[in-house]
C-alpha cells in the first residue's frame, strides 16, 4: 500500500486514505470515545483507529447491538453525538435495532458501517447487505460513501444532522474501496456543507405566542405541566424548573421526561400514562390547560386519544413540526427549541400571570393521598418495588446514572427511582428494546468513569445483550447490576394475568419440563433459580451474589455499591406482582387498575 | 379530497426511495407521483396527489419536509394552478373505424404518434378528467395497452423556482396560529 510517491503528511506506517481521513474527522469532530467492532469490511478504519488511540478510545464491545445502545449511554447522559461502528452485513444489521431505538427515542448517534467494495455493491456479495436500504425509515439522515472526497463533508454533515433541531441517528455506509484509496493531499476537515433542505434552528416561538401562553396560564385554574424528553434533549431542565416553580404548576413527565424536574419535589406528579400515577393522570384529565413541552402524545401516555385531557386547552411546544397536531389538536402550538420558549416564558412573567391555584392543589392532593404509588408488605420476600427504592435510597447523595431494561423493573425504577437531575434515567422508552440496559450502562461507565453507573435489569433483559459483561470485564467498567430476577417475562405474564385468565404463553424463562412453563407451578419462591446467573457473571469474570430474603437486601446492595469493579446482584423476586396503577392500553383514565 | 403538493429536493440516488419508503411506512395514501429534473440539475422537482383530509395533507407536507433532501415543499390548495397529465395508449383501429378515433383524437386535441395494421397510438395529455373522458371513449374501440405519467402542476402566479427553494426559511414561517377560544 505504502509507496515511494507517498505525500509528506503520511509516513510508511499511516497511509493517508480514505479510513485514515475518515478517522482524522470524527477526532475534528470531538470523538473521543466510540464503540467497534470489526470486520473485513471495517478493517481499514480499525486499522486508522488504533493510529489514533490517544484521541479515541475504541471500545470493543461483544456485539454490534451493544455497541449501539453503549454510543446512546454516551449521547443520551451528555447530549454529545454517540458514535457506535460495526463491518458490513451481519454487522451492519446488528445495529438496525440500537439505530431504530435512537430514532424513536431521539437520541443523537452515528452510527458507522463498513460496506462492500463499490465495484461489487448489488453482487449478494459475501457480507454484503444495503443497509443504507434496510435504514431509511429508521434514520434521520444516511449516507453511502462513493467517493474519498466526500468524507471531511459527509462526517461533518451526519454529526451536525444528528446533534440538531430533534436529534436522531445518521448512518454512514462506507465501502471498503473507498476506506483503501489513497490520496495525495490531506483534505480539508473542515469542509462547506450541502444541506440545503436543512434548517434545523430557524423556527422561533413569536412573542405573541408567549404572551397566549402566558395569558392561558393566567386565566387557567387547573393547568398542569406534562413535560418530556425534548426538555432534556434541550438542556433545558433548569430553565423548565425555574419556570414550574414560579407559576406553583404541578408537573408530570413521561418516561423519557423523568428528570426534567427534581423527582422527590413535592410539585412532582411523578409520571403519567399507562403505568403513571393515579394523581397525574386524574389531574391530566381534569386539566383546563394542558402545558405540553417536548412531548409527542404517544398512545402509552394518552390511551385512547380522543377522550385525554379533552376538558382544557392544549399548549403544544416542539422543535419538531411534524409532532404538532400528529395525534391531538393543539390550541396554542408552537414549533420551537423548548429552552428558548422557557427562556422567553422565564424573561416575561409577571406576577400577575400566576394563578391561583390552592384549590386545585388540594384537590390532587386529596388524590395522592387516597391513591399513593405503594406496594404491599410480602414477609420474607423481596419486592422488586423495594428492591429499587432499597437502591435509590442507598445511592441517591451520588446521583447515579440507572439505565434499565425494559419491561416490569423498567416501569418500577421510573416509578420508585427519584431522580433530581436530567440526563441520569436511560430507558429504552419509544421502541422498548430489552436488552437495552447492560449496553446502555457499559457506554455511561465509559463516558463517566468517576461516577456510579447502575443497570437496573430483568433476568429475561439480561440474556438479550449478556455478552457485554465481558466488555464490562475487559475494559474495567464498574457497572452494578441490581438484577430484578422472577424468572418470567413479567410485563407479558401481567398481561397474561389481566387479559388471558393468566394462560402462560411462552413467558416463564426456566426448563419446559418445570410446572411454571404452564402456569401449572405453586407459584412459589423458588429454590433453584435458571439461568445460574452468579455462575454465569463469574464466568466472564464479573463478581456476583444472589439474595433471597429481605432483610439480606440492604447489606447485598452496599456490598455491590462498594465493590471496586463491576458486580452482578440477583435479586430472586415474586413474579405474581403486577406493575401499577395501570391504564390499560387504548383505554382512559376512568379504567386504571390500582389492584 | 385530492390535493396537489410540489416539492424541490436534491437531484441524487436513494431521494426517490426515501421519499417513497417515507410515505408507504407511515401509510399515506398517494394517488400519483412525478419526479423530473429542474431548470437546476442539482434539484429534482417532485409533484405528488395526496387524498385525504386537511390533518393528513398536512402531516404529509411536515414529514416530507423532515427528510434532510427534500428542500421545501408547496402545497397548491387554495392556488390557481395548471395541472397536467400525459398518456399514451394503443388503440385497436381498423380501416373501417380508423376515421373515427381520428375524429374523437382531434376533438381532443390528442395526437396519433404511431400508426400500424391493426392499431393505433396515441399522446393524449391534459388535466384527468379529460383523460378519462378519453379512455371511456376509447373503450368501445378495444384499448390494448395504456400507460400514463403522474400529475405534474405549477402554480400560475406564486411560484416555486429552485432559487427560491434555497433560500433560508425565516425565524416565523409557516407560524403556527393559536385557535381562539
Amino acid at each position: 500500500m505504502a509507496t515511494a510517491s507517498l505525500p509528506v503528511t503520511a509516513t510508511k506506517a499511516i497511509p493517508l486514505n480514505g479510513a485514515e481521513i475518515f478517522v482524522r474527522s470524527l477526532v475534528k469532530q470531538g470523538v473521543d470515545l466510540m464503540f467497534a467492532y470489526p470486520g473485513g469490511c471495517s478493517m481499514p478504519l480499525h486499522q486508522s483507529l488504533t493510529f489514533h488511540k490517544d484521541e479515541i478510545r475504541t471500545i470493543l464491545p461483544r456485539h454490534e447491538q451493544g455497541g449501539g445502545f453503549a454510543a446512546q449511554g454516551v449521547a443520551r447522559t451528555t447530549g454529545k453525538v454517540g458514535v457506535c461502528m460495526g463491518t458490513s452485513g451481519p454487522g451492519a444489521t446488528n445495529l438496525v435495532t440500537a439505530i431504530a431505538d435512537a430514532k424513536m427515542d431521539s437520541v443523537p448517534m452515528v452510527a458507522i458501517t463498513g460496506q462492500v467494495p463499490t465495484t461489487v455493491i448489488g453482487t449478494d456479495a459475501f457480507q454484503e447487505t444495503p443497509i443504507i436500504e434496510i435504514c431509511r425509515a429508521i434514520t434521520k439522515h444516511h449516507y453511502l460513501v462513493t467517493d474519498v472526497r466526500d468524507i471531511p463533508r459527509i462526517v461533518k454533515e451526519a454529526f451536525y444532522i444528528a446533534g440538531t433541531g430533534r436529534p436522531g441517528p445518521v448512518l454512514i455506509d462506507v465501502p471498503k474501496n473507498v476506506q483503501l484509496t489513497v490520496v495525495e493531499e490531506e483534505p480539508d476537515y473542515d469542509p462547506p456543507m450541502n444541506l440545503p433542505g436543512y434548517h434545523p434552528e430557524v423556527r422561533r416561538a413569536h412573542p405573541s405566542q408567549i404572551r397566549d401562553i402566558l395569558a392561558a396560564i393566567r386565566e387557567s385554574k387547573k393547568p398542569i405541566f406534562y413535560v418530556g424528553g425534548g426538555v432534556i434533549q434541550a438542556d433545558a431542565a433548569e430553565e423548565f424548573t425555574k419556570f414550574a416553580r414560579k407559576t406553583g404548576i404541578p408537573v408530570t413527565t413521561t418516561v423519557m421526561g423523568i428528570g426534567a424536574f427534581p423527582g422527590d419535589d413535592p410539585q412532582s406528579l411523578h409520571m403519567l400514562g399507562m403505568h403513571g400515577t393515579v394523581y397525574s393522570n386524574y389531574a391530566v384529565n381534569d386539566s383546563d390547560l394542558l402545558i405540553a413541552l417536548g412531548v409527542r402524545f404517544d398512545d402509552r401516555v394518552t390511551g385512547k386519544l380522543d377522550e385525554f385531557a379533552k376538558h382544557g386547552k392544549i399548549v403544544h411546544v416542539d422543535i419538531d413540526a411534524s409532532e404538532l397536531h400528529k395525534n391531538k389538536k393543539a390550541h396554542i402550538p408552537v414549533v420551537a427549541n423548548v429552552k428558548e420558549v422557557l427562556q422567553g416564558l422565564n424573561a416575561m412573567i409577571a406576577d400577575e400571570d400566576v394563578p391561583e391555584l390552592s384549590e386545585w392543589w388540594k384537590t390532587i392532593n386529596a388524590w395522592r393521598d387516597k391513591f399513593p404509588l405503594s406496594y404491599k408488605d410480602a414477609g420474607d420476600l423481596i419486592l422488586p418495588q423495594y428492591a429499587i427504592e432499597e437502591l435509590w435510597k442507598q445511592t441517591k447523595e451520588r446521583h447515579p446514572y440507572v439505565c434499565v431494561g425494559v419491561g416490569q423493573h423498567q416501569m418500577w425504577g421510573a416509578q420508585f427511582f427519584k431522580f433530581e437531575k436530567p440526563r441520569h434515567w436511560l430507558s429504552s422508552s419509544g421502541l422498548g428494546t430489552m436488552g437495552f440496559g447492560l449496553p446502555a450502562a457499559m457506554g455511561v461507565a465509559a463516558q463517566h468513569p468517576n461516577d456510579l453507573v447502575i443497570d437496573i435489569d430483568g433476568d429475561g433483559c439480561m440474556l438479550m445483550n449478556v455478552q457485554e459483561l465481558a466488555t464490562l470485564k475487559c475494559e474495567k467498567l464498574p457497572v452494578k447490576i441490581l438484577l430484578i430476577n422472577n424468572q418470567h417475562l413479567g410485563m407479558v405474564v401481567q398481561w397474561e394475568d389481566r387479559f388471558h385468565d393468566g394462560n402462560r404463553a411462552h413467558t416463564y424463562l426456566g426448563p419446559i419440563d418445570h410446572p411454571e412453563w404452564s402456569g401449572a407451578g405453586e407459584g412459589g419462591h423458588y429454590e433453584e433459580t435458571y439461568p445460574n446467573f452468579v455462575q454465569v457473571a463469574r464466568g466472564f469474570g464479573v463478581e456476583a451474589k444472589q439474595v433471597r430474603r429481605k432483610q439480606d437486601l440492604p447489606a447485598a446492595i452496599a456490598e455491590m455499591i462498594a465493590h471496586d469493579g463491576p458486580f452482578l446482584l440477583d435479586v430472586i423476586t415474586p413474579y405474581q406482582e403486577h406493575v401499577l396503577p395501570m391504564i390499560p392500553s387504548g383505554k382512559t383514565v376512568k379504567e386504571i387498575i390500582v389492584e | 379530497m385530492k390535493h396537489v403538493l410540489s416539492a424541490i429536493v436534491m437531484n441524487q440516488p436513494g431521494v426517490l426511495a426515501h421519499i417513497a419508503g417515507m410515505l408507504a411506512s407511515r401509510a399515506f395514501n398517494i394517488d400519483s407521483l412525478a419526479v423530473g429534473e429542474t431548470e437546476n440539475s442539482q434539484f429534482s422537482r417532485m409533484t405528488f396527489v395526496v387524498a385525504g383530509d386537511q390533518k393528513t395533507l398536512e402531516q404529509v407536507r411536515k414529514q416530507l419536509e423532515k427528510i434532510v433532501t427534500v428542500v421545501k415543499v408547496v402545497d397548491y390548495q387554495q392556488q390557481d394552478i395548471v395541472e397536467r397529465d400525459l398518456m399514451l395508449m394503443k388503440v385497436s383501429a381498423t380501416s373501417a373505424n380508423r376515421s373515427a378515433i381520428r375524429e374523437l383524437v382531434e376533438i381532443f386535441r390528442a395526437r396519433i404518434v404511431d400508426v400500424d395494421t391493426g392499431h393505433v397510438m396515441i399522446e393524449i395529455s391534459g388535466q384527468e378528467s379529460k383523460l378519462s373522458a378519453f379512455v371511456d371513449l376509447m373503450r368501445d374501440f378495444g384499448i390494448l395497452e395504456l400507460v400514463r405519467t403522474g400529475r405534474i402542476a405549477l402554480a400560475r402566479h406564486s411560484s416555486l423556482s429552485v432559487d427560491q427553494a434555497l433560500t433560508p426559511p425565516t425565524p416565523y414561517e409557516n407560524i403556527e396560529s393559536t385557535v381562539a377560544g
